[in-house]
């Protein structure tokens, strides 16, 4: 362990004069600040160590890698990695529920789970010492917003099967933070005590944090609020709402990137340079390909991001295809981190919507509008109001569907809304439209329509 | 005994309805009567017109999700306290109205109520033994 609470004084020649960053904080600053050949040194030894426990305990890898001929024994660098075939979600869903452990189910001291529906949902294991190490990579996002053990940090991620809740508590306690655990929702409450107990760490989706900085305004309590920091995560956002957020909070608003699968919120976060994620690669060795071929692209090349775990005893993924498309750079960041940074996300290489932090496919959405009776031609609507994500599905009327009683249509579309509910989790608004008017295009439907434009490019 | 009403899907958006009217208007059907029930998304507009085929058919033709329900056109003297009557007696009888709507003619001084119910024929037992006629489809065209 390298335990080491107080923050350290940053390199300070990289030109940040005048700022109050310059203080910079670190967790562990001699895993965070090392040499990129010590993080190699580590990335080599902990691949072939994984690589050989995976194909010793995991009948799946083990099978793949017999496949195509590939011995543990070959992967004994990171040079080697390319050799080993990805994964992809729908490997975890075939291998739900315990396919791909790799520890006895006895050493294992959690779940968590991917939001989502039955069918997408993915299951993730953790020992002891792989919530620890999650919990340090959560701490130090925190450190890099400026947490330390005098700070309150104020968690409304969900708590549950959702990693965002646990996973920055986790992290909160690894600094000696005190730590409010609210969870998600009752803003009144939320803002009563930040107010109260002086909250000086926000962790939320961007999204609720806009929402609550609006909330803190119209009740007039901007002053009364000790914010300083804010780390947002489990949604895209864009520079524009970094900016909206931190002017009404008067904060910093740092960015965090993470999946469940490769253990949760606490994989990247940015720094005081806002300008990428440190992605913490004593844990994770990340890669990015083509997504069409497969062939491992050079830093500055965007590609879709593949994570190998390293340190993970239970649930460790063996280059997971994460579907989001980024850019990694390995450039000398002034903050003093060595680790490679990567973009916010730009894009997926699926189908895949985040909304309101939860993920939905459009499948999803094609099953539910099938089992009720209704036709699969539809239109998804994702838009942003107020900084809150919005989602309605159009659905062209049928005969079948019809009545002359408006309440009949009204309560089918009501078990409708239900339904979406159950399957997504998420609140979805329904709109029956005229029959022929959602347009079919030739060959590939255009079923989503995204007005956030939260991608840049 | 009953009369054909006319029902349509129309998405509750600005001109929609007015698409709907032109499209009647093109082909000449002459409204007797109407009624919207309105959601917040959308609108189911009920019609008694003089060709209740033809209107049906066209609007299939345009896409339109459409239906055709038989419902009763009960007649009454205009004057105050006809409706209760004719009301009162369904109640007692213990039919369930789901909606109504009214239209006048310019004939006599008579008005007319539709009424739409779960069982036409049983709602026409009650108000036929009180002397309530209700007028049939045929008959629509010549109330004008």
């Amino acid at each position: 362990m390298f335990l080491q609470k107080q923050g350290c004084e940053a390199h300070t020649d990289t030109g940040m004069e005048g700022n109050d960053t310059s203080m910079e904080h670190y967790y562990q600053p001699e895993i965070e600040c090392a040499s990129q050949e010590q993080i190699r040194a580590w990335q080599d030894e902990r691949l072939a160590k994984t690589v050989k426990r995976v194909y010793e305990n995991v009948g799946f890898y083990r099978k793949k890698m017999d496949e195509q001929g590939i011995k543990p024994e070959e992967i004994r660098s990171v040079d080697d990695l390319h050799k080993l075939p990805f994964l992809t979600k729908d490997d975890l869903r075939d291998a739900y529920p315990y396919g791909l452990l790799a520890a006895p189910l006895s050493d294992c001291v959690r779940i968590q789970s991917t939001s989502g529906t039955t069918g997408r949902r993915v299951v993730a294991f953790y020992t002891q010492n792989d919530i620890d190490l999650w919990e340090e990579c959560c701490a130090r996002a925190i450190a890099a917003a400026g947490g330390t053990k005098e700070d309150v940090v104020h968690v409304c991620y969900g708590y549950g099967l959702f990693t965002g809740g646990p996973g920055l508590n986790g992290g909160s306690h690894k600094i000696g933070s005190l730590t409010l655990p609210m969870s998600s929702g009752n803003t009144e409450r939320q803002i009563q005590f930040m107010c109260d107990l002086g909250s000086t760490i926000l962790c939320c989706t961007p999204s609720y944090a806009a929402y609550l900085a609006e909330s803190i305004w119209e009740r007039g309590l901007q002053n009364q609020i000790k914010l300083k920091a804010g780390i947002f995560g489990a949604e895209a956002w864009t520079e524009e709402m970094r900016r909206d957020i931190e002017e009404k909070l008067g904060i910093r608003a740092y960015d965090i990137y993470g999946l469940t699968e490769i253990s949760g919120p606490g994989v990247s976060f940015e720094c005081s340079d806002q300008s990428g994620m440190h992605i913490n690669e004593d844990h994770f060795i990340a890669e990015v390909i083509n997504p069409k071929t497969g062939e491992v692209l050079p830093d500055g090349e965007k590609g879709e991001l593949v994570f190998t775990s390293i340190t993970k005893e239970a649930f460790p993924l063996i280059r997971y295809r994460t579907r989001d498309i980024c850019i990694l750079s390995h450039e000398k960041c002034s903050c003093g981190r060595t680790h490679v940074k990567m973009t916010k996300p730009l894009g997926r290489s699926d189908d895949m919507l985040i909304v309101k932090g939860v993920n939905v496919f459009p499948s999803q959405i094609e099953t539910v509008l099938l089992n009720q009776g209704y036709p699969a031609n539809y239109q998804i609507i994702v838009g942003r109001k107020n900084n809150s994500d919005t989602i309605e599905v159009q659905v062209e009327m049928t005969q079948e569907m019809f009545s002359d009683n408006a309440g009949v249509v009204a309560e089918r579309e009501k078990k409708l809304v239900e339904a979406l509910k159950a399957m997504l989790g998420i609140y979805v608004k329904v709109s029956l439209v005229n029959p022929k008017t959602i347009a079919r295009s030739e060959g590939k439907a255009v079923r989503v329509i995204d007005q956030r434009n939260l991608y840049q490019n | 005994m009953t009369v054909k009403q006319i029902s349509v899907f129309v998405e509750n958006k600005p001109g929609k309805l007015a698409e709907l009217t032109e499209y009647l208007q093109q082909h000449k059907i002459d409204m007797r009567a109407l009624s919207i029930a309105e959601t917040q998304d959308f609108g189911i507009v009920r019609m008694i017109v003089d060709d209740a085929y033809q209107t049906s058919c066209i609007l299939k033709e345009a896409g339109y999700v459409a239906s055709i329900t038989p419902v009763l056109a009960v007649e009454m003297p205009d004057e105050p306290g006809s409706l209760f009557q004719i009301l009162k007696m369904l109640g007692d009888g213990g039919v369930n109205l789901e909606y109504m709507y009214a239209f006048l003619t310019p004939k006599e001084a008579t008005a007319y109520m539709v009424l739409r119910v779960a069982d036409n024929e049983k709602a026409m037992d009650i108000l036929s033994k009180k002397g309530i006629r209700a007028v049939c489809q045929d008959a629509i065209a010549d109330l004008w």
